[in-house]
């Protein structure tokens, strides 16, 4: 029974972890199934984390933040695409530039509006998306299992949380069954193709990155408003990079992107709940290894366990149509 | 005459000169943070208060450095020696190598460290005895828990941050042996001051447990487990800075490390050239530690507890309660 309760409290924690990791990999995995790289997920969501917690400081309003986090990652989203689309510069340094202009600029921004040395203020309750506790989740919180799983698991997560739990069937159904998504991959995969048949390349980019703004933006704004309360320097704490790890590792699919970032999740959920446990024989596993699991795990499972990873053809690739 | 008049003119011409170079080059204290930043609302916020009250007294600007990774420690350390400070106050323990390879180059620069002890004849060590703050926080969480089971949630793992895990609960168990701990620490490396999202996803995770009352020591990290305390309706207790009023009623107390004083104190020293080196150990009864009471949380702490508080404080002092250590928590790492 101890178990089962900590199993439900690890899923639990779970969810939460992923949510920021889900949006950000989704919004990574558009971008290259439609042929841009962008290593700048991590600027992308640090950005909309300051516009959506400086939003919320001064509007008092959560979805006001929400907006503003949207806003704040589509624009560079577009700037990203504006480079790499019709400029044809390099992909990578785009993206690395936009993230090392975040990681300044929006301390510094933070500082100006509000001196409080690069954060936000801390937000109150009204002005967060705080946790939601679904009807009847108080009422079953003591029937044996079903109690467990729908109280703790189910109920009482933020709105994000459960708006990604939509994003993901969405846009598996958005790049596999709709006209839009084939054109998406086939721009990603040959864009000559794409041009012969008529439609513009530049034009498919730019939509797969305004949809890839909106994940951000939704992912940023959770992590300052939904998770957190208020925006923090460097608060992004390299999960844009863990996403893009969890999207390669998933193949750039759906499904398999979504394991990996719940798996990354559980282990970082899993690796708090070890500290301080003691095991029989072993003792106690020190902290700085506990610490180190999910990473270890990452290794692992990229070395030994996914296969042939390959990328969208075109990726990385700016479409040049006159040569 | 005329001559006269020149000379006399081009004395009052100097003298204006000088006094205007006197008070310019009269005292340039710098205070140089850890990571956080001055407004994490714990210990670089209270090395801060400390600075502003010497502000307020002297009107004497003082310049300070926020450092965003431990490379930039020594960096801005040898800045400031070069520029000639008349004492650099560094805050945390992180800066002990740093400020060795410095003060070594510079001997004629004063340096003051706290938490860290730098045995050189230019630099002043100030310490705390975080343990006994924390034992007289541990022992109101234990009079005030109800499910038995005490949190403890660490920034970065370190002997320092340890120090205040052992006095908690050795605190808490002087109150009562029948309670469970758990702890955990955010990290290993200084960013773990510095991840409030991981610091309130530990914090939940506790509660969840059981946990009703976490005490956290993790700088800015620390604002997730208040923030968690919120959500969940339990109790957290602040660390440093008294944070009391950053979620009044869910802020059990404060465990109060006064850096603001060592601050204001090696500040004023330096300036009335009473400044020395050596090693300064600030406990409960130099009044470096202590717990807060403020309107926010006068509700929560009954005449009782503070009655048992006092008896346990006042054996700390004379020597007669001995509170446990942890070693090398000042040493460099």
């Amino acid at each position: 029974m101890e178990f089962f309760a900590d199993l439900v409290l690890l899923i639990d924690s779970t969810l939460r972890i992923a949510t920021p990791l889900v949006l950000t990999a989704f919004a990574g995995l558009i971008a290259e199934r439609a042929g841009v790289v962008d290593i700048g997920l991590e600027g992308k969501m640090l950005a909309s984390a300051f516009a959506a917690a400086a939003t919320a400081a001064v509007t008092g309003s959560p979805w006001y933040a929400l907006m503003a986090g949207v806003g704040a990652a589509v624009a560079l989203g577009l700037l990203h695409g504006y480079v790499s689309i019709n400029q044809r510069g390099n992909q990578i340094v785009s993206g690395m530039a936009i993230n090392i202009a975040v990681a300044g600029a929006a301390p510094t921004l933070a500082n100006f509006i509000f001196h409080k040395g690069g954060q936000t203020p801390l937000l109150d309750e009204e002005s967060r998306f705080s946790i939601i506790t679904l009807p009847g989740a108080e009422a079953l919180a003591d029937v044996p299992l079903i109690g467990g799983l729908y109280s703790e698991i189910i109920s009482g997560h933020n709105l994000i949380t459960y708006l990604t739990v939509l994003v993901v069937p969405a846009t598996a159904w958005l790049l596999y069954k709709t006209r839009f998504g084939l054109r998406l991959r086939a721009v990603g995969e040959n864009p000559e193709a794409v041009d012969t048949a008529g439609i513009s390349v530049a034009l498919i980019r730019y939509q797969a990155l305004i949809i890839f703004g909106v994940l951000c933006g939704f992912a940023g704004t959770v992590l300052s408003t939904g998770l957190g309360a208020g925006f923090i320097r460097d608060m992004s704490a390299g999960k844009g990079y863990l996403a893009l790890a969890a999207m390669i590792f998933g193949k750039w699919k759906p499904v398999p992107t979504l394991l990996a970032c719940l798996l990354f999740g559980f282990v970082d959920a899993l690796q708090g709940r070890l500290q301080g446990v003691s095991f029989p024989l072993i003792g106690e596993i020190p902290v700085q290894f506990t610490i180190m699991l999910p990473y270890v795990l990452t290794v692992i499972i990229l070395a030994g366990f996914v296969g042939k990873i390959q990328a969208p053809r075109a990726s990385g690739i700016p479409y040049e149509k006159d040569h | 005459m005329m001559s006269f008049v020149n000379k006399m003119a081009a004395t009052l011409a100097v003298s204006v000169m000088a006094t205007s170079i006197t008070i310019a080059a009269d005292f340039k204290p710098v205070l140089l943070y850890d990571i956080g930043g001055k407004f994490d609302k714990s210990f670089n916020e209270a090395a801060r208060n400390g600075a502003e009250v010497f502000n307020k007294e002297t009107g004497i600007a003082y310049k300070d450095f926020e450092p965003s990774s431990e490379t930039q420690y020594e960096q801005a350390l040898k800045r400031f020696a070069r520029k000639k400070a008349d004492v650099i106050i560094a805050v945390g323990v992180g800066y002990s190598v740093a400020v060795r390879n410095v003060a070594r180059k510079y001997p004629k620069i004063r340096f003051t460290v706290l938490d860290a002890i730098v045995d050189l004849p230019n630099v002043q060590s100030v310490t705390f005895k975080e343990n006994e703050g924390s034992f007289l926080v541990g022992m109101i969480a234990a009079m005030k828990t109800k499910t038995n089971k005490l949190g403890f949630i660490g920034g970065m793992d370190i002997p320092l941050i340890r120090r205040f895990e052992k006095g908690y609960r050795q605190g808490a168990s002087y109150i009562r042996n029948d309670l469970t701990f758990v702890r955990n620490y955010v990290g290993t490396t200084p960013t773990a001051w510095n991840d409030p999202i991981k610091a309130a996803e530990m914090a939940r995770s506790q509660y969840s447990r059981g946990v009703d009352i976490i005490f956290s020591a993790a700088g800015p990290s620390g604002l997730g487990v208040i923030q968690a305390a919120k959500e969940k309706q339990a109790f957290a207790i602040g660390v440093d800075s008294n944070q009391n009023h950053i979620a009044p009623g869910r802020v059990l107390t404060s465990m109060l490390k006064r850096v603001d004083l060592a601050v204001l104190a090696a500040l004023r020293s330096a300036k009335d050239g009473s400044w020395k080196s050596g090693h300064t150990v600030m406990g409960l009864k130099e009044g470096g530690v202590d717990f807060s009471i403020d309107a926010h949380n006068q509700a929560l702490i009954t005449d009782d507890m503070k009655v048992k508080l006092a008896d346990a404080r006042s054996k700390i002092i004379s020597g007669a309660l001995v509170v446990d250590d942890i070693a090398g928590s000042n040493a460099g790492h």
